[in-house]
């Protein structure tokens, strides 16, 4: 008989469970399979009612995350292999409400995504005839990083701060405003700066540091935080040494 | 009857009656949120390392006031500062005070290590590495102890 591996799925439906349970299947092992085909093999052959989301299969669309074996993953590339012989505990992202199955609800998210202005915001745009705004690699590489975001939300799924306080604006959202501050073409930091530098916001985090961790794409959110906390330092400072300066 | 459409719906009804509070309505759906266990930095060594590394703050105040107080006795004469040092050799100051140091040696070690992921410098265009910044924070570290040595022990 061919190998096999168990992996425990969180099954929940709505309408017949009052909380979610764990339902075992076993699937064939294979050295070049992901979660996702694991998963993929139960809906297509065991169990069609199973419900996850999932579209690129390549770490690219950021849909497939879920939590296996405690740990936030992409489990498209996440291999069966790591956890031999098994078994492999899936369930949905952690810290989000839970629709079905592995499918969590992330409205808030996108909403906080949003309220951070994340688009080059300038004071006066410059008429079309003047060409576009010019950029260097140096400058170009400034905020790069943070602009690697997939949007998979394996790191708010690693916070303990949004567990506990879902006001956070969360790892995501602020690496992703400090892309655009750093961005040499845009000139809304201010303007993000006051949404960011309250509670909620920056200020919130307490530096866990697990978000850059789990981060499939090396963003480092909990580095763009800090760095953001310094940067509202200084202009705290700046204000009280001139609250005359100019802004 | 009743129970049956109710079911239809998808709606728990108790038996006599709708008065059940239903648990989950057609087109609304139920979610399911997990409330986080008031012991959820127990889950992980590096959720409990962060804990401590806060914790370890309360070992730094106590240190400050401690050289606070030892100022101060310095200042109200030899008799105060030969008493401040007599407390000192109490047990329990001894035990507390070596218990403190290691929070304050594992407060240091971790801000240092993080320090690289907050300050960002740029030498002609190029991000310095973390590690030179980390080593530089260590190199501060171990002259300025040096010299807070060498001007305590000189006598
Ligand atoms: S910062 Fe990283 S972990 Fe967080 S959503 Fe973006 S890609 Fe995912
Ligand atoms: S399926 Fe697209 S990131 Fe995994």
């Amino acid at each position: 008989m061919a190998e096999t591996i168990k992996l425990e799925v969180t099954r929940y439906a709505p309408e017949r469970h009052q909380a979610p349970t764990s339902q075992s299947f076993e699937v064939p092992y294979r050295k070049d399979w992901v979660v996702l085909d694991a998963l993929n093999y139960i809906k297509d052959n065991l169990d069609g009612s199973l419900s996850y989301r999932w579209s690129c299969r390549m770490g690219i669309c950021g849909s497939c995350g879920m939590m296996v074996n405690g740990e936030p993953k992409l489990t498209c590339a996440t291999f069966l292999s790591k956890y031999a012989p098994g078994p492999v505990r899936v369930e949905p992202l952690r810290y989000f409400p839970v629709v079905r199955d592995l499918i969590i609800e992330m409205t808030d998210f996108m909403a906080k995504l949003r309220s951070v202005k994340p688009w080059i915001i300038r004071e006066e745009e410059k008429p079309l005839s003047e060409g576009e705004y010019l950029q260097t690699p140096e400058q170009l590489d400034t905020y790069k990083q943070f602009s690697m975001c997939i949007n998979c939300m394996l790191c708010y799924a690693a916070c303990p701060v949004y567990g506990l306080d879902p006001l956070f604006s969360g790892p995501a959202a602020i690496a992703l405003a400090q892309r655009y501050n750093l961005d040499s073409r845009d000139q809304g930091a201010e303007e993000r700066m006051g949404i960011l530098s309250q509670h909620a916001g920056i200020w919130g985090c307490t530096f866990v540091g697990e978000c850059t961790r789990v981060c499939p794409k090396h963003v480092d959110p909990a580095g763009a935080i800090q760095q953001y906390k310094l940067t509202a330092a200084k202009e705290w400072f700046k204000s009280l040494l001139m609250p005359w300066g100019a802004k | 009857m009743v129970q049956i459409a109710a079911d239809a719906l998808g709606c728990q009804v108790k038996p006599g009656g709708l008065s059940g509070t239903p648990s989950h309505t057609a087109y609304h759906p139920r979610w399911y949120r997990e409330r986080v266990s008031t012991y959820w930095w127990l889950w992980k060594w590096r959720y409990l390392k962060f804990v401590l590394r806060e914790l370890s703050s309360v070992p730094v105040a106590y240190f400050v006031t401690l050289t606070l107080v030892q100022v101060h006795a310095l200042s109200d004469g030899p008799q105060a500062y030969a008493d401040f040092q007599r407390w000192m050799t109490h047990p329990v100051f001894l035990t507390l005070n070596a218990i403190s140091f290691l929070f304050v040696l594992f407060h240091t070690v971790t801000w240092f290590n993080l320090a690289p992921r907050a300050i960002v410098v740029r030498l002609r265009g190029k991000r310095v590495p973390e590690f030179l910044i980390a080593g530089s924070n260590y190199a501060a570290w171990l002259v300025i102890s040096a010299a807070v040595a060498w001007l305590i022990l000189r006598s």
